[in-house]
């Protein structure tokens, strides 16, 4: 009998599911990482994983602790410049989907990463943008996957650190802004969608034995849910399987590198 | 001209009080051993620029180094913060920090354009956030043949350009491959520099065609440093020292903590791993 998935380990593995094989991907650090090498080993061998330290289409046998690890060099199709990945790969227009993971985030799936607080006097400094502004824009789509909270998920943000969809409707077009942006948050509780009128993220999904009372709890604003509300497909034995055998591998790879 | 010196002299050579001064080094190839050594001689007012500051910056800002940093990423990669960074941002701990905030597409294009010898980058960025409110060079101009409005930043102009790369060979052309990041772009974009190595060899033997190399005449001080990039990697020498990175967080979370480790591991640790 294979251990029930923690609330984590369905967020990563919801989130790998929403890859395909023919995508490119540019991959952020942490959960997003998780999920796009689980994808990779499981249902979609294909994907092209590119992270912003210039590696393109890497195979990592462990997780990365950082997007530059060299296991990311060694083992990918080629690396280029940090220049050359901005400008050709990303601005070019090359990504299919970014996956980004965030601080807080509001209803339109706008992220913030830098500051909680003033900007001048700050209660919280945190890390700041890195690549995620332009992400946000230049790739295909976006996906989001970060654990639900009251704090993280607010009501409004401090500070807008990447453009979901702004305001509401037609906020990206204005600014000139040609990509989807933010199709999907995949949380710890559940799955949002942003409405195709409104653009407000609206729950589709619920994980299972996530109840819409503790989703509601985890959420700064109203929540809404989507008439047709569905419930995540439980994970299978074998995503279970990889996952924990990619942290095990990757915990015992980091431990020996000091 | 590349000259060999010891890292003391390298650094007492190039890198000036007040001094703008570029450490690049994508994750890869991050020039610690130059930094500590910066750190000892005790340097001040220095406006730090990096994209990533990493513990070489938290531990330079700690120091008292730093009047000013200009960067786009400031956290431990896959750990969380930099303590001693927010320190000085949140609490003008050992002084006050100034900062000059952007993206990476911003930093990185603002290092190529100081190497094209231009006065700006411009790229198709920053739309819809906060940043442009609050970092008075986030600007824009107008494409002249679409009409376009388009992101500009000014170059990257340093002083000084610090770097560790694998090898120079007996004429002091210097050789970076792995993950390159900007550091061409950095040295190229700066008056002078500071490259340490691993390893001079005579003759760098059979390469790509394609391998990035810094001819000598564009370097100005170098230092073979073995493991200088240490706690950071260096392609085909030595792993990224992720156990350490993680031990970084506590050490750095407390003030006494931090002066005690860097007053142990810094301060009294011999200057000169040196020799050309």
């Amino acid at each position: 009998m294979v251990k029930p998935a923690t609330p984590t380990e369905m967020m990563t593995i919801a989130a790998a599911r929403a890859l395909k094989s023919s995508d490119v991907c540019f991959v952020g650090i942490g959960a997003p990482s998780a999920a796009c090498n689980l994808a990779r080993l499981t249902h979609a061998p294909g994907i092209t994983l590119i992270y912003e330290s210039g590696t393109i289409d890497t195979r990592p046998d462990v997780l990365p602790l950082s997007i530059g690890d060299g296991e990311l060099c060694d083992t990918a199709l080629t690396t280029v410049s940090v220049p050359e990945m901005f400008r050709y790969w990303l601005q070019g227009g090359r990504i299919t989907v970014g996956f980004l993971g965030g601080a807080q985030i509001d209803r339109f799936a706008n992220l913030n990463t830098t500051v909680v607080g003033a900007y001048d006097q700050p209660k919280v400094r945190l890390p700041g943008g890195g690549g995620a502004p332009e992400i946000a824009i230049h790739c295909g789509e976006i996906f989001i996957t970060m654990a639900m909270g009251s704090r993280a998920f607010v009501d409004k943000l401090p500070f807008i650190t990447s453009l979901g969809h702004g305001t509401g409707p037609g906020s990206r077009e204005k600014l000139g802004v040609k990509t989807r942006g933010p199709t999907r948050v995949i949380t710890d509780l559940c799955v949002m969608e942003p409405d195709p009128e409104t653009r407000e993220l609206t729950v589709t999904s619920l994980h299972p034995g996530a109840t819409r009372e503790a989703v509601e709890a985890g959420c700064g604003w109203t929540l809404r849910f989507a008439e047709g509300l569905s419930e995540t497909a439980p994970p299978t034995d074998e995503e279970l399987a990889v996952l924990r055998d990619l942290h095990e591998r990757t915990r015992r790879a980091h431990a020996g590198e000091a | 001209m590349a000259s060999f010196l010891s890292l003391r002299d390298a650094i007492a050579n190039e890198v000036r009080d007040g001094d703008v001064v570029a450490m690049e080094g994508f994750t890869h190839l991050i020039p610690f051993a130059a930094g500590h050594e910066i750190i000892r001689q005790g340097r001040r007012d220095l406006t730090l620029i990096r994209m990533t500051p990493d513990i070489i910056y938290d531990q330079l800002i700690g120091m008292g180094c730093a009047r000013k940093l200009v960067f786009s990423w400031g956290g431990n990669p896959g750990v969380g913060s930099l303590h001693r960074m927010r320190d000085a941002v949140e609490n003008h701990w050992p002084h006050r920090l100034d900062i000059e905030e952007h993206s990476h597409a911003a930093m990185a294009n603002a290092y190529e354009a100081g190497a094209a010898n231009l006065p700006f980058a411009v790229f198709r960025g920053y739309k819809g956030v906060t940043l442009p409110e609050v970092n008075p060079n986030i600007r824009s101009v107008t494409c002249p043949f679409t009409g376009e409005v388009l992101a500009a930043v000014p170059a990257v102009r340093p002083d000084v350009a610090i770097i560790h790369a694998l090898k120079a060979d007996a004429r002091g052309n210097v050789l970076i491959e792995g993950i390159t990041g900007v550091q061409k772009e950095a040295v190229l974009a700066s008056r002078r520099s500071v490259v340490t190595v691993e390893e001079r060899v005579e003759d760098f033997g059979p390469r790509s065609a394609n391998a990035v190399i810094l001819p000598h005449w564009t370097v100005g001080s170098i230092a073979v440093v073995p493991r200088g990039a240490y706690p950071s990697y260096a392609h085909g020498y030595y792993k990224r020292a992720n156990s350490f990175y993680q031990a970084w967080d506590a050490i750095a979370r407390d003030r006494e903590t931090f002066l005690a480790w860097m007053d142990e591991n810094v301060m009294k640790a011999d200057a000169g791993r040196e020799v050309a």
